[in-house]
């Protein structure tokens, strides 16, 4: 079978990093390929450069049989490339309808109302297409403004405005990294319900079970150059992360066990079960998107107010109304979103670091230069962030690496309760291990942790408890030695008794 | 770092090409008197753009500067008459700061946009100057208040020595203080900023009260130089401000800039003022060519940062600033 996307000798350099070294990949006509590969490895750029974003240095490319234009989006929009980002390129103020049909408008006919009433129609088909005709719930209004939207509901906004368009090959960078194990499954559907129909699906995921269940063929990119591409018959989880980091990671997750020390943190809501966090301990919220775990611990850091939340802090009733109480208390908390919550991102990485401790750091006027390198270097150390220099912008580090410097904001500070919200979204296999590690190694210094996280085998087998929340209420406490992926979803679903 | 030494030295590479040009085109040009000269127009620019980086760092703008310069001055002599000039300077300096506290309240507790806020205030102060002065320049030819804009020590008038005072120690406050790096922060990602405990609010309202002591300075050093407060003056201040900044290289997006950049920006502007000026070039056509000479700043910028091999999003963001800058 003549491929649909042929690719030989793809190179691309940004400044000193070669992110692609001559990289050859082909995509079958109606097939689902997977790229895997750790943060860094090429995937992204890989996928920039077919959907035109980004030029090529060198390489061929064909596609459907004919030279595939490089460096114009439109081009590879006309071919019929699709690409659904990581990062969402959708204009929060404009609705669904005209989300979808963006730059192609014309592409529906009728004039005026008649045409607006047919997209209307279209995206309300299109979504329903998505969500399977069983799936009745969580329809979507096509008028909504995207900016009222949760991060599913854009997604598929996503998903369907590629669909909308002639799409042949459809490009995926991580799309479920934001997604809960049923949306998830229901995005598994669309991918094969898109495969029967002969679009070919180019997928980028860092969840390697899921590429093993979902993909034909997978193929692994190591420090820009491919490492070999695997049918589904023989790709195996140990095969797949033996390519991408060039050594077998034994054991998956490793929670280390340590000393349960005094309480830290109780939570009282109004209604349902209280929370509470010793020190040493690892507490698990688990839940659907959308069942109020991030509400409930930005409540905590006092990012928002919320009414009827009795908390106690070490003993003492607490009150915090702004994140400069929380942090002054001693919790500290990574945020859901990296990017846009965590990091400044312009900024040094040794001042991102330094950032909620300078008012310890420094008495106001002295000079601040010298003490913020001095507070950094231990915990680039330690934390083994990867940088030229502490004094680059956190831009240029990878996502595993960036998710290392929010953490050592808080290590910095000596924070005593850390709050982690999806803290390994996004990061690499390897990023992950290191991220286990460290959540040891916080608790093995009598720290407490509270940890959110949609990845059930994670946060199962990283917590000491599960608190399961549904509704913005904990419906059920599990012991997470013993509990099951099952019984969590059993419980956040509200099929439990 | 190396992309931002390369766009310093790019701005200061086209102030030392006009310099250059004028030298050859006027033998009046590269004179000490003349440098002097140039300095000491550049100095209330410099002293205003200092300010305006500031506030412009944290992502805001501040279109009323031009109003509190004509404001502090009015207030300064309007005070010295019976108070004495001390006594009349602290006073400007206070409405000045005055003005930035309302600015900065509005911005940070009201919620109100930088640009709607500082609009509105441009013209609340520019009215108060006009009813507490009846619409009269207030004149003031005896006393200490006219050192300021008047005197000299050895061969440097003080205009230029306040200008570099005021550069130092904005410089000293961006770089050196834990309040400078907030200021970044606040402009780079305000949200991380306040899950780091900063207050965002207590930050807006610190640079929009600098940004108005900065331009009361001004308006004090310029009523000093012209012996009267006219409460009509520093009308379109602004503008040569944001445009000294921009030409600097600080983004209008917030989060990045210098005041090194600022100082460049605002003596590209003087030595091209000075050398129109050399040249009797009629001051509608310096118009026309300050405004061209931005643009191509800008592109050049542009060019610069493309072949150091950034793409996408940041020019994006800086085209969008551009858009800012020239409808403002």
């Amino acid at each position: 079978m003549d491929p649909l996307l042929s690719v030989r000798g793809l190179t691309k350099r940004y400044g000193g990093v070669q992110a692609l070294a001559g990289v050859d990949l082909e995509v079958r006509p109606g097939e689902v390929h997977a790229l895997v590969g750790e943060n860094g490895a090429g995937k992204s750029t890989l996928l920039k450069i077919l959907s035109g974003a980004v030029r090529p240095d060198s390489g061929d490319l064909r596609f459907a049989g004919a030279p595939l234009p490089v460096g114009s989006p439109r081009a590879s929009e006309t071919c019929g490339i699709v690409t659904i980002y990581q990062e969402f390129t959708l204009i929060p103020a404009l609705t669904a309808t005209q989300n979808i049909f963006l730059g192609h408008e014309t592409s529906v006919p009728g004039r005026g109302a008649a045409r607006r009433a047919a997209m209307r129609a279209r995206t309300a088909s299109l979504v329903a297409d998505l969500l399977g005709q069983t799936g009745g719930s969580g329809g979507l209004d096509p008028d909504r403004p995207v900016r009222e939207l949760s991060v599913p509901e854009r997604q598929m906004v996503e998903i369907a405005r590629a669909l909308s368009r002639e799409s042949r090959l459809i490009l995926m960078d991580e799309p479920t990294a934001t997604l809960t194990t049923q949306e998830t499954a229901r995005l598994h559907e669309t991918v094969r319900r898109l495969r029967a129909r002969g679009v070919s699906v180019l997928y980028i995921s860092h969840r390697l079970e899921e590429v093993l269940s979902l993909a034909d063929r997978v193929t692994i990119l190591r420090d820009g150059r491919r490492v070999e591409t695997v049918g589904a018959g023989e790709a195996t989880l140990d095969r797949l992360i033996r390519g991408m980091v060039g050594r077998s990671i034994t054991e998956h997750y490793s929670k280390e066990p340590a000393a349960r020390g005094e309480p830290l943190l109780e939570i009282r809501p109004a209604v349902g079960l209280p929370v509470r966090v010793a020190a040493g301990e690892v507490v698990g919220l688990a839940g659907l998107v959308g069942s109020g775990r991030t509400e409930l611990v930005r409540a905590v850091f006092g990012v928002e107010g919320r009414p009827g939340l009795a908390l106690t802090w070490c003993g003492r009733p607490l009150r915090v109304t702004t994140p400069r109480q929380a942090i002054r208390l001693g919790i500290g908390m990574v945020p859901e979103d990296r990017q846009g919550q965590g990091l400044v991102l312009g900024l040094g990485v040794d001042v991102n670091i330094a950032l909620p401790n300078l008012d310890r750091l420094l008495a106001g006027w002295l000079p601040a230069r010298g003490g913020v390198r001095r507070l950094a270097e231990p915990l680039i150390r330690d934390l083994r962030i990867r940088l030229a220099d502490p004094s680059h912008p956190v831009r240029s580090l990878s996502g595993g690496n960036q998710q290392k410097v929010v953490l050592a904001k808080w290590l910095a500070r000596r924070s005593r309760l850390l709050i982690l919200d999806e803290p390994t979204r996004g990061i690499d296999v390897g990023a992950k291990q290191e991220m286990y590690r460290l959540m040891n190694q916080v608790v093995r210094d009598g720290k407490g942790i509270l940890l959110i996280s949609s990845d059930l085998p994670e946060v199962i087998a990283m917590s000491d408890r599960l608190c399961v929340m549904r509704r913005h209420q904990v419906v059920a406490e599990l012991d997470a030695r013993t509990a099951s992926p099952e019984t969590v979803m059993a419980h956040a679903t509200g099929l439990a008794r | 770092m190396s992309r931002r030494l390369l766009r310093d030295y790019g701005s200061l590479l086209g102030l030392l090409l006009i310099g250059a040009v004028l030298s050859l085109l006027s033998d009046r040009f590269l004179t000490a008197s003349n440098l002097i000269n140039v300095a000491r127009q550049v100095s209330i620019n410099a002293i205003v753009a200092a300010g305006m980086t500031i506030v412009i760092i944290t992502g805001g703008i501040d279109l009323s500067v031009g109003s509190t310069i004509a404001l502090a001055g009015c207030a300064a002599l309007l005070v010295a008459r019976p108070a004495g000039d001390v006594v009349g300077m602290l006073a400007g300096i206070v409405v000045a700061a005055g003005v930035g506290l309302l600015n900065g309240a509005l911005i940070a507790w009201g919620r109100v946009p930088p640009f709607i806020t500082t609009l509105a205030t441009m013209t609340v102060v520019r009215g108060a100057a006009l009813v507490l002065t009846h619409g009269e320049p207030i004149v003031k030819t005896t006393g200490p208040y006219l050192w300021l804009g008047q005197a000299v020590i050895g061969p440097i008038p003080v205009p230029i020595l306040l200008m570099i005072v005021t550069l130092l120690a904005a410089h000293w406050f961006l770089s050196r203080t834990r309040w400078g790096t907030y200021v970044y922060a606040v402009g780079g990602n305000a949200e991380a900023a306040r899950l780091a405990g900063i207050s965002v609010a207590g930050i807006q309202i610190l640079v929009y009260v600098l940004g108005g002591v900065l331009a009361g300075l001004a308006g004090l050093v310029l009523a000093a130089r012209l012996s009267s407060a006219q409460p009509n003056t520093g009308v379109g201040f602004e503008l040569d401000a944001i445009a000294a900044v921009v030409l600097g290289g600080t983004s209008l997006m917030g989060g990045e800039g210098t005041i090194w950049g600022t100082v460049v920006g605002a003596f590209i502007i003087g030595v091209l003022n000075n050398g129109f000026n050399l040249m009797n070039v009629s001051p509608f056509y310096q118009l026309i060519a300050k405004g061209g000479v931005i643009v191509l700043a800008v592109l050049v910028d542009q060019a610069i940062k493309a072949g150091a091999g950034r793409s996408g999003p940041a020019a994006s963001s800086e085209d969008r600033g551009e858009q800012r800058a020239h409808s403002g």
